[in-house]
């Protein structure tokens, strides 16, 4: 059945047809409707589950984790604010092992306060020991939540994964989808079998306690380390039963006309969209461009990236993303997978861009495009470029008159 | 089998009634006469192995240390601001895949949390609300042993005014108030609240017993004496519960359908002094010399509350 679905609504449908226990939740811009969504549902008895609105993200996670260490099976959603309001227990909860499905639904981080979207809220968990999926299209997004569950709960991982929509772009667009009946899916995606995870009286268990000293320490940080690289398997075999069943296929990591490309783009989430209408008009042009997309990014799918990268002259890595002081997460991810690697393209280039919900349009990835066949003809790598408009410039020069702004700040900082 | 313990709902009424020997296994790392850990101890006799402990950073935190636990029950480390929302997880959990038919009820637990007064008066005070006011069936045990006793015993929200501690050890100690953690609770109308200490544990084994028996959420709040924070000697642990008692400075109670009954109710209050003055973190009220504004300031206050529950 095909429908026409927000991204939110999307992420709704994924945990009412993964036929979910228990939904903590917690309301925020842009991630509010999911929330809603399941709420009607369960109220007009259409999920047979239980939904808690919690006082915190701090306690809607700390309750998520809870509950599927119980043997339930979880979902949860969030955004920006509430994802760093929860940090704490994202940490603590992969640590028991829980294994749930988080809809983050990205949105810029204050200060300066705002509703739209970039990645900054998702990669502060990055290190936190959630698996890290990110959509691109709202029927991404439904599919990706139920692959997700069969990742969180597969015995070699056992580890909460975060589903990552963009907001706005995502979230509130409205895209057809193509919904599968829930016969279809529990032939994908088993009920939840807790196995040994479980808060019984016939057989008590203690978990997440604390150890003494460094050695039982990293035992179980290198467990955890080791059952997150599992996930790439288990997504991989995850995948392969879907195709089968729904016809849609998912690699850890999309390839667009790469096939003979020299160059690529290389970015997350929906913006990679706006990327592919840009590498179709520049082959259109004859140029030989595509488009990477990590769709895993925890576990970091680096032979698959090598593998989409490899022979390429340049590749021009665009983050939505600022790691203030350094630049951008992505592209210093990406150097890492590729330093050293036999046939690794020689030039990576690093722009900035869509913070904020900030658009980056196709003119400036012509642009990008220059620029980074330039580096590659000169051999001289441009630092990473912030990018903005003279236009947008201007534009904020009127507001700061407005504000009677005596000292922009950008006078002092730019040399 | 039966599991060991007070399991049986014959009412508490006699201290012969108590086990000669507790559950819970000895050999913890905690301070030699830690007042928490003994209310701990009498309320777990009491609450038996079908339990799960849900805790927050804290003392108690060291009780289980990997591969070791002194539990014959489960137990969940949360964080210090999380522990009522796990036990919301859990119980929640327990009762969906019950009425899913994935969970025997035989199999059911009695979800408690257990935290310091820096987790119930402060930090984890926004999570317990929360779980108030969904009337969450579970029971918290605080141990207040007023401070952040694990971190050094620095204030808290718990520390009675002029004590020192790591973060007051100036000339007048603390210059707040403690809060009244009990008046909160009622506040949400739960099912039950009680005050309660080791040194009484006729008291105490009767409040988690009427505790375990009702539904909904249920505070058991012991008045943990610290010889380590407090500083005195661990021997007169059980003696300072007892004083803190009969000096009035903790009152012995419970609230269940809107009313507060005093479960003891000292018939003369001894001077405030005679607690005080036992304690290190009040030797600067006596020497060098006698801080008697303060003195008298705690002593009126103890003797307003007790004029207000007399009159
Ligand atoms: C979020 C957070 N902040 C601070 C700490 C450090 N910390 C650990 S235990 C503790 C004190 C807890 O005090 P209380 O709840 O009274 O328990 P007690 O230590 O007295 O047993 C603190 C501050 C922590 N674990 N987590
Ligand atoms: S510091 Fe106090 S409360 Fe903590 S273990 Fe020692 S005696 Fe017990």
């Amino acid at each position: 059945m095909r429908r026409l679905l927000t991204g939110n609504g999307a992420a709704a449908w994924g945990a009412r047809l993964a036929e979910v226990d228990y939904i903590p939740a917690f309301p925020i811009t842009p991630q509010t409707e999911i929330i809603e969504r399941l709420a009607e549902w369960v109220d007009r008895g259409e999920l047979n589950g239980r939904l808690v609105t919690l006082d915190s993200e701090h306690s809607m996670i700390t309750a998520a984790g809870a509950a599927a260490a119980t043997g339930a099976r979880v979902f949860t959603a969030t955004s920006s604010q509430g994802l760093l309001y929860g940090m704490e227990m994202l940490y603590t909860v992969s640590g028991w092992r829980a294994p749930f499905v988080l809809a983050n639904v990205s949105r810029g981080l204050a200060s300066p306060l705002t509703l739209e979207p970039d990645h900054n809220d998702v990669l502060a968990a990055r290190d936190s020991g959630f698996i890290q999926l990110h959509a691109a299209t709202c029927q991404e997004v439904l599919d990706l939540t139920l692959l997700a569950y069969r990742i969180a709960e597969d015995r070699r991982v056992r580890l909460p994964v975060l589903v990552n929509l963009d907001g706005f772009y995502l979230s509130f667009t409205r895209e057809p989808v193509e919904l599968p009946e829930p016969e279809q899916v529990r032939r994908v995606l088993p009920p939840f079998e807790p196995s040994t995870l479980r808060f019984r009286a016939s057989a008590p268990v203690s978990q997440a306690v604390a150890v003494l000293g460094g050695g039982p320490y990293s035992y179980f940080r290198y467990e955890m380390h080791l059952a997150a690289t599992q996930a790439l398997v288990a997504f991989q075999q995850a995948a392969e039963d879907f195709a089968q069943v729904f016809g849609r296929s998912y690699a850890s990591v999309e390839r667009y006309r790469c096939d003979d490309a020299q160059y690529a783009f290389v970015m997350m989430g929906s913006f990679a969209t706006k990327a592919k209408e840009a590498v179709d008009r520049l082959r259109d042009e004859g140029e030989a461009v595509g488009l990477v997309r990590p769709r895993m990014v925890r576990p970091w799918p680096e032979e698959e990236l090598r593998a989409a990268l490899s022979g390429m002259r340049g590749v021009a890595v665009i983050d939505q993303n600022l790691s203030t002081g350094k630049g951008g997460v992505l592209h210093s991810e990406l150097c890492s997978a590729l330093y050293g690697q036999p046939d690794a393209p020689p030039v990576l280039t690093s722009f900035i861009g869509g913070l904020g919900g900030r658009d980056i349009d196709a003119a400036e990835l012509f642009e990008i495009l220059r620029v980074t066949k330039r580096a590659v003809e000169t051999g001289e790598r441009p630092p990473p470029r912030l990018l903005y408009t003279e236009h947008e410039l201007k534009e904020m020069r009127k507001l700061q008159a407005i504000a009677a702004v005596e000292h922009p700040a950008e006078e002092e900082a730019t040399p | 089998m039966r599991p060991e313990g007070q399991r049986d709902d014959k009412p508490i009424r006699k201290l012969k009634q108590l086990p000669a020997r507790h559950i819970m296994a000895s050999g913890t790392p905690m301070c030699a006469g830690c007042g928490g850990l003994e209310a701990i101890n009498e309320a777990y006799d009491v609450l038996g192995e079908n339990t799960i402990f849900v805790n927050a950073a804290g003392c108690m935190t060291l009780l289980s240390i990997y591969p070791y636990t002194p539990f014959r029950g489960s137990w969940l480390y949360t964080a210090m601001a999380a522990a009522p929302a796990g036990a919301q997880g859990v119980r929640d959990a327990l009762d969906v895949l019950a009425a899913k038919g994935k969970l025997d009820r035989d199999e059911d637990l009695e979800v408690v949390v257990l935290t310091g007064d820096g987790s119930a008066y402060g930090m984890g005070l926004s999570a317990t609300s929360g779980a108030l006011e969904r009337d969450l069936d579970f029971l918290y045990i605080c141990y207040d042993n007023e401070g952040y006793g694990n971190t050094g015993h620095q204030y808290s929200g718990a520390t009675p005014h002029a004590a020192r501690t790591a973060t007051s050890r100036g000339e007048h100690g603390f210059g707040g108030y403690k809060k009244d953690l009990f008046s909160i609770w009622a506040a949400h109308r739960p099912a039950y609240v009680a005050t309660a200490l080791a040194a009484e544990p006729l008291d105490l084994a009767k409040k988690v017993q009427k505790a375990k028996q009702l539904k909904g959420p249920r505070l058991i709040l012991a008045l943990s004496p610290c010889p380590t924070g407090w500083d005195f000697e661990p021997r007169d642990a059980l003696e300072m519960g007892r004083l803190a008692v009969e000096t009035g400075v903790w009152p012995l109670k419970e609230y269940v359908d809107g009313v507060v009954t005093h479960t003891k109710v000292p018939k003369t209050r001894l001077p405030v002094e005679r607690y005080l003055g036992r304690q290190g973190r009040f030797r600067h009220l006596f020497e060098p010399e006698r801080d008697t504004g303060q003195l008298d300031e705690i002593q009126a206050r103890v003797d307003a509350y007790w004029d207000a529950i007399e009159r």
